[in-house]
């Protein structure tokens, strides 16, 4: 026993391995350090490190960036569950900062004002590992090959609608779904459809599901919301601005964590959705002017 | 006892999907655990990895003191990473709301060895198991104190990282990520006596 066996650090497997313990629970927006412990306290897996809620991004407008380092640091320094923090798209500097200030996972996310309209960070050559959005199987499977250790349906961020994260999650899955019973020479053909790599679609339709760990987000706002995209088929649940937009932030926070683990139990359900107070006021996709839609972001 | 065995996953959060992965390939039946009733039906528990602080509030007091007496009773109960945690009998940094079950006699320090960037994977060299296996090692405890009926199954780094105390089995790391199912299989033997 005596000698320490090499360590090795940053391997897939470690990255794809914290999102395996994150599955079955809810990764929580915040924006301050009191929030991140109130998160802590109900029981979320993990915290967003934000400046913003998506609510707030989508009312102010602006270009929206990587939050204050000093504001990440000091929700690191509130919580022990894992941290995670948001940069833009294709902004490989801002994912070089969050790594130097430890985070655990940084999101890739279109919920940011995209830095690049061409190419998405090449997340291999980090050492920590990124969590990304798609909309349908084929995004998905483009931002696991460039190193996306996670994958979260894109929702619509901000709306507490949650009408785009159920149409992007019954993507995922019935796309995955079609591949069953599908040859090797119709799976090629099907990549090439996709526009997604072969190996990580035959993986996929071996496996009868994504190769990596998938979670739901994008306008979550309620325990039914959870319940209902656990049911789905997704592992776990990112609520953003669902819980401190909300009329009683703690108890709702606590209800939602109640609703993921207790997916399928309606009598469980009940219980929690009770008396929590107004959910965020919400807002209808079809009144977002077309170009303030998020999802559309990234490719 | 049948010889149908059946294993329980507490399923709550976690990765207990692989813990049940795991004991298919074993040949034994895995069932998920949520509740009292779910519990009385399986012969032995594995508290999986995830968040302990999660699982911790996620766990109603019947259900903890459900577990804890059929551990007194002779269960046997196998923890990894964030189940050893809940296995110990102290928690360092933990949260106020982190209660652990006390089911060994064992003090451990959440997130140890730091942030996720110093993740790893590492052999792990267990002479109960005949030989090394990996070892992943995600935001992993460890442990700073071990009662005196606590036994070292397989070190890393000069830190005991597999611990035994009669039945009950706590890894510092993640057997179910890996294809090597020993420590699974070893944790089985416990029901047969061995």
């Amino acid at each position: 026993m005596g000698e320490t066996a090499a360590e090795r650090r940053g391997t897939w497997k470690v990255k794809a391995g914290l999102a395996e313990m994150l599955k079955g629970g809810v990764i929580m927006d915040v924006v301050t350090a009191d929030q991140a412990k109130i998160a802590e306290d109900a029981g979320a897996v993990a915290v967003m490190a934000l400046e913003r809620v998506p609510a707030d991004i989508r009312r102010e407008g602006g270009v929206a960036r990587m939050s204050d380092p000093g504001l990440i640091q000091a929700i690191i320094d509130a919580v022990t569950i894992p941290v995670m923090a948001k940069c833009r798209i294709g902004h490989f500097v801002e994912a070089q900062i969050l790594e130097a200030i430890g985070v655990d996972y940084i999101d890739e996310s279109e919920v940011l004002t995209p830095a690049d309209e061409e190419h998405h960070i090449n997340k291999h050559s980090f050492k920590i590992p990124f969590v990304c959005g798609c909309r349908d199987l084929g995004e998905a499977l483009r931002r696991i090959a460039e190193g996306a250790a996670m994958i979260r349906t894109k929702g619509e961020a901000g709306t507490g609608n949650v009408v785009e994260a159920v149409r992007h999650q019954r993507a995922v899955t019935s796309a995955i779904r079609r591949l069953n019973g599908m040859g090797p020479e119709e799976l090629v053909m099907e990549a090439k459809q996709l526009g997604a790599p072969a190996d990580l679609l035959e993986e996929t339709a071996r496996l009868g599901r994504l190769p990596v760990v998938n979670f739901a987000a994008g306008g979550i706002a309620t325990p039914a919301d959870a319940a209902l995209m656990m049911q789905l088929g997704c592992d776990g649940i990112f609520v953003g601005s669902g819980v401190f937009k909300s009329e009683d932030p703690s108890a709702r926070a606590k209800a939602i964590v109640a609703a993921t683990t207790n997916y399928d139990r309606p009598d469980i359900l009940v219980e929690v959705s009770r008396s929590l107070g107004k959910a965020m006021r919400g807002l209808e996709i079809g009144a977002i002017p077309k170009e303030e839609l998020l999802a559309g972001r990234g490719w | 006892m049948s010889a149908r065995r059946r294993i329980g996953v507490l399923a709550l959060q976690g990765d207990f999907r692989e813990h049940l992965a795991a004991l298919r390939a074993c040949e034994v039946e895995g069932v998920a655990v949520r509740t009292t009733e779910e519990l009385d039906r399986v012969d032995a528990l594995i508290l999986p990895g995830g968040e302990s602080t999660t699982m911790s509030r996620l766990m109603d007091s019947k259900l903890r003191q459900r577990i804890q007496e059929r551990a007194a009773a002779g269960m046997p109960v196998m923890g990894t990473c964030a189940g050893m945690i809940l296995m110990a009998s102290e928690v360092l940094d933990g949260t106020v709301e982190q209660e652990p079950l006390k089911l060994m006699h064992l003090a451990v320090r959440r997130n140890a060895y730091g942030r996720q960037r110093d993740s790893f994977e590492a052999e792990v060299d267990a002479p109960a198991l005949g030989g090394p296996g990996p070892g992943v090692f995600i935001r992993a405890p460890q442990v700073t104190q071990a009662g005196a009926s606590v036994e070292t199954l397989a070190s890393h780094g000069g830190q005991p990282v597999a611990l035994r105390e009669e039945n009950r089995l706590a890894l510092a790391f993640h057997p179910e990520l890996t294809p090597d199912h020993r420590w699974h299989q070893y944790f089985l033997g416990f029901l047969d006596g061995s």
